[in-house]
């Protein structure tokens, strides 16, 4: 569109030519980003069907692979993330009121927790990997009598952790892109939009993984 | 029609058409219309390619023992399937017609996120690309279905590459559905109320809730299906323990829903057509705006009768039966509102009115045969056969791809200036419903006697109406090719159109000039009175 708003009348420098006033731009973006959500919703929901079939069908092959995660890793993690989303909100509340340094800092501070995130993540597919844990004509299993439906539980494992990796490298890109648009002053008090968005999309990636953790680490430890 | 206006005053303006000519100006545009026209063509363009696979079939079956081998017949009928399904039904009215006509029609300069509605386009086209070099590389042949565990492990086709296509697509179609929900939440005109909204808007909410609720689902599939065919991990062999009719329930679970994407935004026209042609409010405005939310979240309940035969537990057939008869109340609803609508109405047969009635006609057909489907001993007996075949097409093709020529006859003025050749338009409109029925309706005969689908050769008794249903189609072509050429004719050599040359009712005719403007308005619309005024009363007829 070019931001062609000469043609209207005075503009606040923000505003869409196609919008009335701020409030109905920043209500659009708003319902936008929740759609999205439900979206994702749908996504993930897709994944977490497929494995509330199989684990019904067989819970004891489930249930017998929570011994071969990481559980100090997936709590680590947990944590890390659970504290990400609280500088998530510093930063969004630091941009509501227009500070400028602390919403940079808060940013960082988020992006630095992602990659903590990521690594962890990393080392724990690499274990996977040295013990034979990933899916296909390599996999191997402890337990034969659970070789086929382990195998299963491993697909959702790398599917569902992996598309919530891709989902968390997706929102370290867009923290990226935040910190440079706030280094050029872009966001004032009308107008933080963006930083807004970007933490609902945070937020849900890490609800994502806090329903991922008792799921797939936890299930066979029970008493 | 009315009388026209003067040339002047429309040749002068400058209005979304003339304001730039640089290709530039097409493919970074972010104006919704400019949007509509690039998926127009390209849609258009699908359409012919999803056809001539179907050429390739009819042609094929004219004698029981075909011309194309086996696996040539399987590719061109799951060909045939995916690009009509995702590269046109899915987004034909939306992305066309609701595209250019919803932000009008609610009084908004534009929809609320214009550069992901480009974007949705650039996704649609990358999706079909890569559709058509898995096409071109030697095509897929496991059905439209892609049923585990034979795209997941057997078939030698480009699978990954096709499901790769569908799923980028499936993207364009979330960010067109999630546009037009935040659109039509927060940029409508003042006096623009949820109970003024014409139908048409009502029917792309519907449809734009399906798209984002379901959508998800079919491209998660589509990833469990393309890590499952490189890893053989056996997630959909049952072989090795895993369940191919959880493959099944994840398809189904968006492409059920999916036929209500390509069939609510047919409807949404046809509720604009039929009230300006009869000249008469539309009746029982609030039924058949709810019935459109009714279908939405009802389609998402049936997904099951497409499993009658898959090994689906008998209690699940039974309350997914019972729910599939419950959808259809929903759709008679509107069926009978629109056949009330015309009583005693002054009805009038200009082009669009007759694909209209084309539609009424031929979606109650396919309705009440769905109705035949959703019954468990009748579906037991006729799944897999050409029955099937005939219900959909009477939706898709008699309901959808009817409603979406009527409403590109009855916008045509509104998006191009200019008029077409009514006595062409009717003419082809006839062809299409002569065609179509000859086409489909032999089908339904075919599949009751037992004829399966999806199989190159057939028993000889069978070749009279499969005869007869090749040349529907041949006639059918001749019905598409015609609106091509005269249109394209129209578009720069028919006369000028008037403002509102149907004098129909609603923003996008009565304040918005024909073709509109850029920013769709010259001052900002107000809306002071019901949707449907034809006759000029005043009273209110809303919802809440």
């Amino acid at each position: 569109m070019g931001e062609s708003e000469a043609t209207l009348a005075v503009h606040e420098p923000d505003l869409k030519h196609h919008f009335d006033d701020s409030a109905q731009q920043f209500q659009s973006s708003t319902l936008g980003m929740w759609v999205f959500l439900v979206t994702e919703l749908m996504f993930f929901g897709g994944m977490f069907g497929g494995y509330t079939v199989y684990r019904n069908m067989y819970p004891d092959a489930f249930a017998s692979t929570s011994h071969f995660m990481n559980v100090p890793i997936g709590a680590i993690n947990t944590g890390v993330l659970i504290f990400s989303s609280f500088t998530m909100v510093m930063a969004v509340r630091s941009a509501q009121l227009g500070q400028k340094k602390v919403l940079i800092a808060f940013l960082i501070f988020t992006l630095l927790l992602g990659c903590v995130f990521l690594t962890l993540k990393y080392v724990e597919y690499h274990e996977k990997w040295v013990d034979h844990h990933i899916p296909g004509p390599g996999f191997q299993y402890a337990d034969t009598r659970y070789f086929h439906q382990a195998q299963i539980l491993f697909f959702l494992y790398f599917a569902m952790t992996g598309m919530h990796a891709i989902h968390m490298i997706v929102g370290a890109g867009m923290l990226i892109v935040l910190i440079s648009m706030a280094a050029r002053d872009r966001f004032t008090q009308a107008w933080y939009t963006p930083v807004e968005m970007i933490g609902l999309y945070w937020h849900f990636v890490d609800i994502v993984w806090i329903f991922l953790f008792p799921l797939l680490y936890l299930i066979g430890h029970t008493k | 029609m009315s009388t026209y206006l003067p040339f002047a005053r429309t040749e002068a303006r400058t209005n979304y058409l003339n304001a730039d000519y640089g290709w530039k100006s097409w493919l970074f545009t972010t104006d919704h219309k400019r949007i509509a026209l690039l998926y127009l063509f390209s849609i258009t363009a699908f359409f012919f390619v999803g056809g001539a696979f179907a050429v390739g079939m009819r042609v094929n079956l004219l004698t029981p023992e075909g011309i194309f081998a086996h696996d040539t017949y399987n590719k061109l009928f799951t060909m045939h399937g995916i690009i009509m399904v995702f590269f046109f039904l899915v987004p034909s009215i939306p992305a066309t017609l609701g595209n250019f006509l919803v932000p009008l029609m609610i009084g908004a300069r534009d929809l609320a996120f214009p550069r992901i509605n480009l974007l949705s386009w650039y996704l649609y086209m990358i999706g079909g690309a890569i559709a058509l070099t898995a096409i071109v590389k030697g095509g897929v042949d496991t059905g439209w279905t892609f049923y585990a565990p034979f795209s997941s492990t057997y078939s030698n086709t480009h699978v990954i590459l096709t499901a790769i296509g569908v799923f980028v697509s499936g993207f364009s179609s979330i960010l067109t559905g999630l546009n037009f929900i935040v659109t039509i939440h927060t940029m409508r005109a003042p006096g623009m109320t949820w109970g003024r909204l014409p139908l048409f808007v009502w029917g792309h909410y519907a449809t734009s809730l399906i798209q984002v609720l379901g959508t998800p689902v079919i491209a998660i599939t589509l990833v469990l299906l393309g890590l499952e065919r490189v890893l053989h991990a056996g997630i959909f062999d049952p072989a090795v323990g895993g369940d191919p009719v959880l493959f099944q329930h994840l398809f189904w679970f968006y492409s059920h829903p999916a036929v209500y994407i390509m069939i609510l935004p047919g409807m949404a026209v046809i509720s604009e057509i039929i009230p300006c042609f009869s000249r008469k409010a539309l009746f029982g405005y609030t039924f058949v705006a709810i019935s459109s939310i009714a279908i939405a979240v009802l389609g998402f309940l049936v997904w099951g009768h497409h499993l009658f035969v898959a090994g689906q537990s008998m209690y699940a057939s039974m309350v997914f039966s019972l729910l599939s008869f419950l959808v259809a109340v929903p759709s008679a609803i509107k069926v009978f509102n629109w056949t009330a609508t015309m009583y005693k109405g002054s009805v009038s047969y200009e082009t669009p009115m007759l694909y209209a009635f084309g539609f009424i006609g031929l979606f109650t057909i396919g309705g009440l045969t769905g109705l035949f489907l959703a019954t468990l001993a009748i579906d037991v007996h006729v799944t897999d056969t050409y029955f099937v075949i005939a219900h959909f097409h009477y939706i898709m093709v008699g309901g959808m791809v009817m409603a979406y020529l009527g409403g590109i006859h009855f916008w045509f003025p509104k998006i191009s200036g200019r008029m077409y050749p009514e006595g062409w338009a009717r003419f082809a409109a006839l062809i299409v419903f002569v065609g179509f029925n000859l086409t489909f309706f032999p089908q339904f005969i075919l599949g009751y006697q037992g004829m399966p689908r999806r199989y190159a050769h057939y028993p000889p008794e069978f070749q009279v109406l499969n005869v007869m249903s090749t040349a529907g189609a041949s006639i059918l072509a001749v019905g598409y090719l015609l609106p091509i050429i005269y249109l394209g004719w129209a578009w720069r050599k028919g006369p000028k159109a008037p403002q509102n040359p149907w004098n129909a009712k609603g923003l996008e005719w009565e304040q918005s000039p024909t073709p509109p403007p850029t920013y769709n308005f010259e001052t900002q619309p107000v809306v002071t009175e019901p949707a449907y005024n034809y006759s000029g009363e005043s009273e209110e007829v809303g919802i809440g």
